[in-house]
């Protein structure tokens, strides 16, 4: 199969994940790209009980995983890449790991962010970087959920889909 | 109220957290009150928005003021678990359920004669025995 879907998510391993995304796609691994996470043995234990015992979770730097992609995709099983920041991401799409699309997941509350949708918020530096995944070909579209309607960048940092 | 009437023995104080996606806590803390009269035992927090940091720092926050040492959360994988397990890490005498359903609550709110982390332990237990399957040739 292949990596099904490449997520920015700041609560990484959660509910809308694991489940949300996780039974529809019948994802059967979760690669896990955080370099704090991936040098934490502790952190690690706490994602991997997160994880019901038929999913594999892996863990690994940014600089390694842009290694390792190729082998992800050429797996049988279906599986998803997640990010918890737009750095990261960016830097796998820069490493040339061939991202072709990223689903901006959830990225809470912080000061100097302005939300954008729901569960979006925005510095204006990451709002450039998205702009940059896009203008590369790493086509930026936000979807909290495999049932909600995919929102475009331009729809996203305009903010008009605010509830 | 006539002085032969009985004292009531309905626990007032806060002796633990429900935390969950969208209305969870205040769905079940809502339930537990309607039955048993007793929901001022459970604290709902609603979490909806909040990044995994911002999410810990309110279930801190509300352990810190209530002097609460036990969390009800509803899924495994949820944010509001990994937040707590985070929590847990440093505060020895706290105890976290993750999976909560309402007849965990219910036991919960009347085993009042226990220590709450006690209590919590014993209703996880009956809330896993609570679940049932009926009809299809079950």
């Amino acid at each position: 199969m292949t990596l099904e879907l490449y997520r920015i998510d700041d609560r990484l391993i959660h509910g809308q994940v694991v489940v949300g995304w996780g039974q529809p796609l019948d994802i059967a691994f979760i690669v896990l790209v955080d370099d704090t996470v991936a040098t934490s043995d502790w952190e690690q234990e706490l994602y991997r009980m997160g994880v019901p015992p038929e999913m594999d979770l892996y863990f690994h730097t940014t600089d390694d995983a842009i290694k390792q992609i190729p082998r992800y995709r050429a797996d049988p099983r279906r599986g998803l890449l997640l990010t918890g920041d737009i750095d990261t991401m960016r830097k796998l799409v820069d490493g040339g790991a061939g991202i072709t699309s990223v689903n901006v997941g959830g990225i809470h509350f912080r000061a100097g962010r302005t939300q954008r949708l729901r569960y979006v918020f925005l510095t204006p530096d990451e709002e450039t970087a998205l702009r940059e995944l896009d203008a590369r070909g790493a086509g930026v579209t936000a979807q909290d959920v495999p049932g909600a309607r995919p929102i475009t960048l331009s729809d996203m940092l305009a903010g008009d889909e605010l509830e | 109220m006539s002085s032969d009437a009985p004292a009531s023995t309905t626990p007032t104080t806060a002796r633990a957290i429900v935390a969950g996606h969208g209305d969870f806590a205040a769905g079940l803390v809502s339930a537990v009150d309607q039955i048993t009269g007793r929901g001022a035992q459970l604290i709902p927090v609603s979490v909806a928005k909040l990044s995994v940091e911002d999410i810990e720092a309110l279930l801190r926050s509300r352990m810190q003021e209530t002097n609460v040492r036990v969390i009800f959360t509803d899924l495994q994988a949820g944010s509001c678990t990994m937040a707590s397990r985070r929590i847990l890490r440093g505060m020895d005498d706290a105890v976290l359920i993750a999976g909560t359903n309402l007849p965990t609550l219910l036991d919960f709110v009347f085993a009042d004669s226990r220590t709450p982390p006690d209590a919590a332990r014993h209703a996880a237990e009956r809330g896993r025995a609570a679940i049932t399957v009926h009809g299809a040739g079950a």
